[in-house]
């Protein structure tokens, strides 16, 4: 009888909350998007980012492992752009390259942190009981932690290299993303249609990952583009203090490391890797904010 | 009022029970077995058995955490292998410096961030808005390491104004402390005044268009004696809230400040540590940063009720 009552379930009532608002919606979005300048500034960082990591070996004029293919420590100039560092390596060969790390850490780290983070918050926010009550407890604990140092611990005890800096940044972002999802989760599993699907007998799985998801996506979106930004700050840092992937990788926040012992004779050397993360910073930060200030219909003004 | 601080005095407990776990649970993951490194190479296994049931390690897991904890409340956080000295002094001392950095970058923060944002709100999509928010967003995002850098190459080694590096107590020799101080409180006080400036923008017109504000306006306030008498009060209210938020953050970025400016603080005792797998020291440090984390922002939201008329009635 249930599935029966499932299956007469006008499709309306089924899809509502997802189609309506995608067809015409997303142009209307997309207008609204490319009016906020930030965000288009963003957009375009983000890109130009991307295109660096993916066509590192195409665009990148030298090898960026190779060591004297100039003269050590020299500023820029036309053979070597963004100068050389103390090996005499290609420096802007080595700042395309730590893009890759940079986006590589960026998303990885924040989508495996929004899986375990949004899975946490819907069973905590659906289930309720103790459930809820046990899996927010352990997430205001991980929350009292500084996310660097929640980081510095865990490099402690893996070890360095790309994958644990990965998994140290990405423990540090669950909390915030099951926060968020809980937290629209009770609000939407009050609405009529939830209560009507869960009255045709659609199993809690089910209402969760067709009806309650979808529902609560936009923060969730929202709150993993402003996460990236913070997860490839937080690279940057732990390669800054040497528990990063280890030399000879290039890393942006080792490389400015290593350009402060030179910073008197050839300051370029941290100075290039600097501006790269910043922009990428910068670009990421505005991106979240348009979309936040777009995709959230309670922030919308 | 006082089922308030009740109630948040619980959950503040709870927190650092739960943090306490992950950190006990975080030591246990450590690859090695603590028996054989305190055994080196040459032992029997009767041996092994009595170090093993001397360091408690025969015990379930549960019991093991109850000693744990009971030492740490006790404040008894083992000794340092490496420093032969107890965690809890070296993790004392290294606070000294974290601490007075935080707090010199909270005061330079809220010194360049509350004009700005004053005059931003007042200004409104004029220059002066458009270029302190700009401002804010650029030197929120610059990473306090590379930040730190630019300004030593700018300060120190271009124009010779401020020393590099170096630390001294503010009890021990004022002036020489504020000199050497100048440089990290700017770098990371502008990470911090990069978010306070756009909370006291946003929060100020927000009061600006209250209606109190309106009808004291009507009766001829002037435009100054608005803010400054009658607005800002309630605009900074936001600026306590954000303390507690981002204090994680600002010693987060003291950690990395400080080793810019080679200040023997929190970072470099634990980076130290961790390269010379010195786990008790690191196992310190954490549990110091967790707890002033947590304390701080109990205080914050105590503040807050206290200053919102809302919660204080109650």
């Amino acid at each position: 009888m249930a599935r029966q009552l499932d299956v007469e379930c006008p499709p309306a009532l089924e899809t509502a909350p997802v189609v309506a608002p995608a067809g015409t919606g997303l142009r209307r979005w997309w207008r609204r998007f490319a009016r906020n300048r930030g965000a288009v500034f963003g957009l375009v960082v983000l890109v130009l980012i991307v295109v660096a990591s993916v066509f590192a070996p195409v665009l990148a004029p030298y090898d960026p492992l190779a060591q004297g293919v100039g003269p050590t420590l020299s500023g820029p100039s036309r053979a070597h752009w963004a100068g050389t560092d103390s090996f005499g390596r290609d420096m802007l060969s080595r700042i395309i390259f730590g893009a890759r790390i940079a986006l590589i850490v960026g998303v990885v780290s924040v989508v495996i942190a929004m899986i375990i983070g949004v899975s946490l918050g819907l069973a905590a926010g659906y289930y309720g009981g103790w459930l809820d009550a046990v899996v927010m407890r352990v997430m205001d604990g991980l929350f009292a932690f500084p996310i660097i140092i929640l980081a510095i611990a865990m490099m402690a005890i893996m070890g360095f290299g790309v994958t644990n800096v990965i998994i140290a940044v990405a423990v540090g972002f669950i909390a915030p993303f099951a926060r968020v999802t809980r937290a629209d989760v009770l609000a939407v599993k009050e609405e009529p249609y939830i209560e009507a699907a869960r009255l045709a007998g659609v199993s809690a799985p089910a209402i969760i990952a067709r009806h309650v998801l979808p529902n609560v996506l936009a923060p969730i979106i929202v709150q993993a583009a402003l996460r990236v930004s913070g997860a490839i700050i937080t690279e940057s840092g732990l390669s800054f203090l040497g528990l990063g992937p280890p030399p000879p990788t290039p890393v942006w926040g080792s490389m400015i490391a290593e350009g402060r012992n030179f910073i008197v004779m050839a300051p370029h050397v941290s100075t290039f890797p600097g501006i790269a993360l910043m922009l990428a910073i910068v670009g990421l930060n505005l991106l979240g904010d348009g979309l936040r200030d777009t995709l959230d219909p309670r922030l919308r003004r | 009022m006082l089922r308030f601080i009740l109630s948040r005095f619980g959950q503040t407990l709870a927190v650092l029970f739960m943090a306490s776990v992950i950190v006990f649970a975080l030591m246990r993951l450590i690859p090695g077995d603590p028996v054989l490194m305190m055994l080196g190479d040459d032992f029997t296994q009767v041996a092994y058995e009595r170090m093993k049931a001397q360091l408690g390690l025969d015990r379930p897991i549960v019991v093991q955490y109850v000693f744990w904890l009971r030492n740490v409340l006790q404040g008894d956080l083992g000794d340092s292998l490496l420093q032969h000295q107890r965690v809890s002094l070296l993790v004392w001392e290294a606070f000294q410096p974290t601490l007075v950095l935080v707090v010199a970058s909270l005061i330079a923060g809220i010194v360049i961030a509350i004009p700005s944002g004053i005059v931003a709100a007042m200004r409104k999509d004029s220059a002066w808005d458009y270029g302190s928010m700009g401002f804010a967003i650029l030197v929120y995002s610059m990473p306090s390491f590379w930040k730190g850098i630019i300004l030593i190459w700018i300060f120190s080694v271009y124009f010779r104004w401020f020393p590099a590096m170096g630390y001294v107590a503010p009890w021990t020799d004022l002036g020489d402390s504020l000199w050497k101080l100048v440089l990290p409180a700017f770098t990371l006080g502008t990470f911090f005044s990069g978010l306070v400036a756009r909370i006291v923008r946003s929060s100020l017109l927000e009061v600006l268009s209250a209606d109190y504000i309106k009808a004291a306006r009507a009766k001829g306030v002037r435009q100054a004696a608005l803010v400054y008498r009658h607005a800002l009060s309630n605009a900074l209210i936001p600026v306590v809230t954000i303390i507690g938020l981002q204090f994680g953050a600002l010693l987060g970025g003291a950690v990395l400040t400080e080793t810019v400016f080679a200040i023997p603080g929190m970072g470099r005792l634990t980076v130290n540590a961790i390269l010379n797998r010195d786990y008790a020291v690191v196992q310190g440090t954490i549990l110091a940063g967790v707890l002033l984390v947590v304390v701080v922002n109990l205080l914050v939201d105590l503040t807050y009720a206290f200053l919102n008329p809302k919660i204080r009635m109650a």
